[in-house]
């Protein structure tokens, strides 16, 4: 069940010059949430961020009722949102969208991330191998210096890195590192969640393998509950929301990709 | 005890705040957030006789204080409203209308013929000011004389209350307002979207994929209060006003302007629940301005 309340940021934490995470903890205990949801924060603010801005949950304590998110300076929104002081309130909607598939036990996984769509792969890492699923991370930056912290990922599976510069693992984008390529064949299931010609990279060579794909699209949203007709995206059954019947979409859904 | 029932030309509502077409879905959206019987009244998405599968993506953009929307009446037609989402609505104990739209006078007679026969729902709100399709549509709403004519085509069908959406894209809002009201309208409802539109600079692209669109939220408040009053004090049926509401006093406006009712748009999307919270911010404000029916309310505007 979706609800609207307000939460309270227990800490912000700066991780790079573009990157902060959240903690906000409610005061009840968190609706079951599903690796791939996210929220709609309302921005407290003027005239210019008006509507609520959707943010992929990154991860959730269940023990301290948080839910962690991990967001990137990019416009007005997000720059007022990474000044969030501890003890400020915030105004989410949750848990929406739909989430992730599991695979069956035993199988492997691939976790392929990138700029800040490395957000909503460390809840599915964890949930996928609570599920008795192999994961494998592939997070990719422009640099190391806006590259995500490692160690929550690290503690989970192993992490393959590539940065566009080279100055962290290999140099390149994410369909330059072996596990997109000579490992990619042990995959049950690649998941993909970043900048649009990053995840077409990524879907097009599973696609080539014949690997299932999942992308987590990042279209524009006014309501964030199915109600607006806004966030559509061209699927082979016609229009679809990706705010309720996405965000995560087996690409062989979709159409031109 | 306060009274907050009004009368829309003999159709009664609970309470004069309604949602508007195309941002409150069929009400389902909602249900995780509010009671839907709590409210006066619904209008659920723009409905056309065939489906249509809307505009191509990009089609929104936040602007300073509203948003431009470029949706173009994606739906799958009335037939599908009947079988399959009516059955699931019509428990609703809340006033439902449908906004009927359609590309030619045919196809809006042929929906509000089959929409005449569902029992739960009251009234239209026909659509003859949506800026986003490109034939029909707003081009009803902005001439007197096809306003009119479609009007009194879809008034011979349907026998229930009609109610018409008005278009601010015009010169005169009162001309077409009387003009509908000639032919048998039973309320008109206003305003629509105000055509706008918007470029990505660094792209210099248009932020829409149909280049323009409507713009809705609190940035077209001010034009629709002023359109409220001069259609209030143009013509003698109801009105059902909107634009940018996003509070109690936003609606209280509207009613002091002129309006019966009022329908709460793109306020949903920031706020799932402010539907209810207006409705108790009006029930407030009568309480500490010792009114006890709401209906002082409509026109109440003091003009020294
Ligand atoms: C389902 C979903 C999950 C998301 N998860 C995260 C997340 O975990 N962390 C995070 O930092 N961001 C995430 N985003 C993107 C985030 O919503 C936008 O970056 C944010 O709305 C920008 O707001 P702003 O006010 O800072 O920027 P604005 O001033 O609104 O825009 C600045 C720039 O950001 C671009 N932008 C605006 N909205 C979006 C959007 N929805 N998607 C992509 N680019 C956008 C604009 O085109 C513009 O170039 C997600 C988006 C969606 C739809
Ligand atoms: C996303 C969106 C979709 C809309 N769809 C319709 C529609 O299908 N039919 C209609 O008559 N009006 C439609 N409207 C207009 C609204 O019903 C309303 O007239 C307008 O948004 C002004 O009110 P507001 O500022 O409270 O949103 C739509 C508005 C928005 C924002
Ligand atoms: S954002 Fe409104 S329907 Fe998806």
């Amino acid at each position: 069940m979706k609800k609207v309340e307000l939460l309270t940021v227990t800490k912000n934490r700066r991780i790079n010059k573009e990157y902060v995470i959240i903690h906000a903890a409610s005061n009840e205990k968190l609706p079951e949430i599903f690796p791939g949801q996210f929220v709609e924060i309302k921005v407290e603010n003027g005239p210019n961020t008006f509507l609520r801005r959707p943010i992929s949950i990154h991860e959730v304590d269940e023990s301290k009722n948080e839910i962690i998110l991990l967001i990137q300076e990019i416009g007005e929104g997000s720059r007022l949102l990474a000044k969030l002081r501890e003890g400020d309130t915030i105004d989410l909607i949750y848990p929406l969208g739909n989430a992730f598939s599991i695979p069956s036990k035993g199988s492997k996984a691939l976790l392929v991330g990138g700029g800040v769509g490395v957000a909503p792969m460390l809840i599915l890492g964890r949930v996928l191998k609570e599920n008795g699923v192999e994961p494998h991370f592939l997070l990719g930056a422009r640099s190391k210096e806006i590259l995500m912290e490692l160690d929550n990922y690290e503690k989970i599976a192993e992490v393959g890195v590539t940065t566009e510069d080279g100055s962290l693992g290999i140099k390149g984008f994410v369909t330059d590192h072996p596990l997109m390529n000579e490992k990619l064949g042990e995959m049950e299931i690649v998941y993909t969640c970043g900048p649009d010609p990053m995840m077409r990279a990524v879907a097009k060579k599973a696609k080539e393998k014949d690997i299932k794909c999942e992308v987590s699209l990042e279209n524009l949203m006014a309501c964030g509950i199915g109600a607006c007709l806004c966030c559509v995206v061209d699927t082979k059954d016609g229009h679809k929301c990706t705010c309720t019947e996405g965000p995560v979409f087996d690409t062989k859904e979709l159409k031109e990709w | 005890m306060v009274n907050l029932g009004i009368d829309l030309n003999g159709l009664s509502l609970k309470n004069p705040v309604m949602t508007a077409s195309g941002t409150f879905g069929f009400g389902e959206e909602y249900e995780d957030f509010i009671n839907i019987d709590d409210l006066g009244g619904i209008v659920v998405k723009g409905t056309t006789l065939h489906h249509r599968e809307g505009n191509p993506y990009p089609r929104m953009a936040e602007t300073p204080s509203g948003m431009l929307n470029a949706v173009g009446l994606q739906n799958k037609g009335v037939d599908y409203f009947i079988s399959d989402i009516y059955p699931r609505i019509k428990h609703y104990k809340t006033g439902i209308f449908v906004n009927v739209s359609g590309s030619t006078i045919e196809d809006y007679i042929a929906t509000a013929e089959k929409i005449n026969e569902l029992e739960h729902i009251p009234g239209i709100e026909l659509n003859i000011s949506c800026p986003n399709v490109k034939e029909g549509g707003m081009a009803f709403g902005v001439h007197c004389p096809s306003a009119v004519a479609v009007t009194e085509a879809v008034r011979k069908v349907y026998k229930k209350h009609l109610m018409v959406k008005l278009s601010p894209n015009v010169t005169d809002v009162t001309e077409i307002a009387k003009g509908v009201e000639g032919v048998g309208a039973d309320s008109v409802s206003l305003i629509n979207t105000l055509l706008g539109m918007a470029i990505n600079v660094e792209k210099r692209k248009p932020a829409l994929s149909t280049i323009t669109g409507g713009l809705s939220g609190p940035c077209v408040k001010p034009v629709a209060v002023r359109m409220v009053w001069q259609v209030f004090n143009a013509v003698k049926i109801p009105i059902v006003g909107m634009g940018g509401i996003m509070n109690a006093y936003d609606a209280i406006e509207f009613m002091l302007a002129g309006a019966t009712a009022v329908q709460i748009g793109t306020a949903n999307f920031i706020d799932p629940t402010v539907t209810i919270k207006v409705i108790d911010g009006i029930k407030d404000y009568m309480t500490r301005h010792n009114i006890s029916d709401v209906n002082e309310l409509i026109g109440g505007m003091i003009i020294e």
